[in-house]
């Protein structure tokens, strides 16, 4: 009776855990919207700097929005946001009971991963300046 | 059946909020999607004639204070998944309240001065 030897408490290995692709994706809405609250200050300083009137903040934004270091983060922040937005929309769209089926999660889980991606790679190319 | 309630009871209003916050920017992140496409962000001057707008302003300001009302549930929940000491959650509950209520001022600050 192999059930009567099962080890309890179970302990789970974090390390060893191959998530489902709805579970990687609900994982990364929590990193991605933690890396958002983080920089945040960055964000409203650009913000800040976008709207000043005087032509030290235009200078002050184009020397920063200028550094790759910068432009990296960014693209990054906008990867971060993207990713959050669309599995919000998600998220609101299990709430009234569109896509719960295992199947459709998994590819509604798929849609945003390369949704977020593709519109990455999209407004990326923008920041980077290459259109 | 009687369920037994336990909890302090703000989940359910938080959940909530976390919805509605999130579709007040999501809805406000398409009007810029929209703006950017029309012009809005042309050039500097473009963008500060559109954010001075009154309607946009009123907008923005919804914008943020959704922004810090959803990062605070989300932030929250994370302190309180992850971290066992309730003295450490407080402080980094604290923390994170003081930071957003910071950031909301001095976004608002920002775009009501225009």
């Amino acid at each position: 009776m192999p059930e009567m030897t099962k080890q309890r408490p179970k302990h789970l290995a974090l390390n060893e855990i191959r998530l489902p692709l709805a579970g990687f994706a609900s994982i990364l809405h929590r990193i991605s919207g933690a890396g958002l609250f983080l920089l945040l200050p960055l964000l409203i300083w650009l913000l800040q700097l976008s709207l000043g009137s005087t032509q030290a903040s235009a200078e002050t934004f184009a020397a920063i929005t200028g550094n790759w270091l910068v432009k990296l983060v960014l693209l990054g922040l906008m990867w971060a946001f993207l990713h959050h937005f669309c599995m919000g929309i998600r998220i609101l769209l299990i709430d009234i009971h569109v896509g719960v089926e295992k199947q459709q999660a998994h590819s509604s889980a798929m849609a945003v991963m390369v949704v977020s991606l593709a519109l990455t790679a999209v407004f990326g190319l923008k920041l980077l300046g290459a259109y | 059946m009687q369920r037994l309630v336990v909890g302090a009871g703000y989940g359910l209003k938080d959940w909530l909020a976390q919805r509605i916050t999130g579709v007040v920017m999501a809805v406000f992140t398409l009007i810029m999607f929209a703006a950017a496409l029309g012009g809005a962000m042309s050039s500097r001057e473009a963008w500060q004639a559109f954010m001075a707008n009154g309607l946009i302003r009123f907008l923005s300001f919804l914008f943020i204070v959704s922004l810090c009302y959803h990062a605070w549930v989300g932030v929250r929940d994370i302190w309180m998944d992850y971290l066992n000491s309730a003295a450490l959650r407080l402080f980094l509950h604290v923390m994170t309240l003081l930071a957003l209520v910071g950031y909301a001022g001095w976004a608002i600050q920002i775009i009501w001065r225009l």
